[in-house]
């Protein structure tokens, strides 16, 4: 379903369970909240039992570095790396989408991620903290109007991967938004903003999820 | 940087954000190069950089100012996480000094020697966020109406002893219900005996929380501390002198991290607390001469 441009009403996560914030450091308070006002039925991951019974994950801004570590130290990563080969959706937003991506450029020592979009991620891409900025974004996934979108010593997506497909660019070609399937990854923070538009396409992709469409192909 | 004209740098929502990402996390002072990479590996969410931790600073006496930019410097060169540094309270100079070098975050910093005893920094003036210390509600948003972006209870700096630090977010946190639970008409009166702006006072009313991210510090100097000031409705952790002055840096550091992230969960709490060594040996507050409290300073 990667690019369809579907209606952006409002969706519920269907019978297959809540979908799940990561929440081991971060902004996930916003997210959870993005979410609940969407509809949807909402818990809170920090532990392997949680993250086996949700049907879509998001992973909040944050260190990276923090939350892979810790995730790993709780095994909350093994199960989350499974579930995502399973096919479950997952949308990251700035360490979300570090999380995320196949490989890490800059990392901290011994920075891994759980991966699955096929690209590079560079950390702290523009800089320090007197570089972050916001900037109107146009996602033609979404359509009109563009996003206000908020970058916070933000990663970009320095390689696109042949499985990956570019949401979103800035004006010099910078890919800021990211696709592959039912994984989502933005650079910035749509739950800072009261655009939940990224939130809606991701709760489709759960909707779809739960629906068996991508459960059963894979053991 | 880009160079997209329609880019905007350094409003609130951008410096308030950094804060908002590093709630649920441990910031850690480190004095060099090698303790930030500790604290880094260990899983802090960002470092202070200082040329002396707040205990040292407490034995060793003297006026207390920004670090050397070589050592700040170093520290930036040194990891990818957040580097904040300290300027003296008004000292506006050092706040130019520290934003040139690059820093994320300034801490405006009772634990050094106050360069102006009327007023703080004009922090609207600035791309780099900062945050400040406050022992009230008042005084935390004072700080906000001057522009700070992030507000930390003060505590008791360099003793190890977190009975302040827990006064503080007990404080503010229960000025915050006090104001949710008012009616319109009473705000008026509540701004003024809270000596801070009325529009802030009435946000804070409205939404039930500081429109900063709030975090604790001063004092605390173990796993359960940390999760305490969790508990106690803090966003995060700051942790001075306790990781450094203690036995096993590493470790240690390690498991307040774990703790602030699972302060709810008493048997993690207990897993990461064993065999930590030594914590640092602190001072208790009630013995510290009342000049001689960082606390004090700021208003």
């Amino acid at each position: 379903m990667a690019g369809s441009p579907q209606g952006h009403q409002e969706v519920a996560a269907g019978g297959g369970g809540p979908v799940g914030v990561l929440a081991l450091q971060g902004d996930f308070r916003e997210h959870v909240s993005v979410l609940r006002g969407l509809g949807a039925e909402v818990v809170t991951v920090r532990r392997p039992e949680e993250a086996a019974a949700i049907s879509g994950l998001v992973i909040p801004g944050g260190e990276s570095s923090v939350m892979d570590k810790l995730s790993r130290a709780f095994g909350v990563a093994e199960v989350l790396k499974r579930r995502i080969a399973e096919g479950m959706p997952v949308y990251g937003t700035c360490a979300g989408l570090i999380m995320l991506a196949d490989r890490i450029v800059d990392g901290i020592r011994g920075q891994e991620s759980l991966g699955g979009l096929d690209v590079a991620v560079r950390r702290n891409a523009f800089g320090g903290q007197t570089e972050s900025f916001e900037a109107e974004l146009s996602v033609p996934v979404l359509g009109d109007p563009p996003m206000h979108a908020i970058f916070i010593r933000a990663p970009v997506v320095a390689e696109l991967g042949p499985g990956a497909t570019a949401l979103a660019t800035l004006d010099d070609g910078t890919v800021v938004a990211v696709e592959q399937g039912n994984l989502l990854g933005t650079s910035f923070h749509p739950e800072m903003t009261a655009d939940y538009r990224f939130h809606q396409y991701f709760l489709q992709k759960v909707a779809g999820f739960d629906n068996g469409t991508a459960r059963s192909s894979r053991p | 940087m880009s160079e997209s004209t329609t880019h905007q740098f350094g409003s609130s929502r951008v410096k308030r954000g950094l804060a908002e990402m590093l709630k649920g996390g441990v910031i850690m002072d480190v004095v060099t190069a090698a303790q930030a990479r500790i604290a880094e590996d260990a899983g802090a969410v960002a470092v202070m950089a200082l040329e002396r931790v707040p205990a040292d600073i407490r034995s060793q006496g003297g006026v207390a100012r920004m670090s050397d930019p070589d050592l700040i410097e170093a520290i930036i060169a040194e990891v990818s996480i957040p580097v904040m540094a300290k300027a003296r309270i008004g000292h506006f100079v050092e706040a130019q000094v520290l934003q040139s070098l690059g820093v994320d975050y300034i801490d405006e910093s009772e634990v050094l020697s106050p360069a102006d005893y009327v007023n703080h920094i004009d922090k609207w003036d600035y791309t780099v966020p900062f945050v400040c210390g406050a022992t009230n509600l008042g005084e935390a948003l004072r700080r906000i109406n001057e522009g700070a972006a992030m507000v930390r209870s003060k505590g008791e700096a360099g003793t190890g002893d977190v009975s302040e630090a827990t006064k503080h977010i007990r404080k503010i946190k229960s000025e915050i219900a006090a104001l949710s639970s008012m009616s319109k008409d009473e705000l008026y009166v509540a701004a003024k005996e809270l000596q801070a702006p009325y529009d802030l006072v009435v946000e804070v009313a409205e939404t039930g929380k500081l429109p900063v991210v709030l975090f604790t510090a001063g004092g605390v100097a173990t796993p359960a501390d940390a999760a305490m000031m969790m508990q106690l409705g803090a966003d995060g952790v700051f942790v001075g002198s306790g990781i450094f002055k203690s036995g096993n840096p590493e470790k240690r550091a390690a498991a307040v991290v774990k703790a602030t992230t699972f302060y709810d969960d008493p048997s993690v709490i207990a897993e990461v607390s064993r065999g930590l060594g030594e914590a640092m040996v602190g001072i208790n507050v009630a013995d510290v001469p009342a000049p001689h409290r960082l606390a004090e300073r700021g208003w």
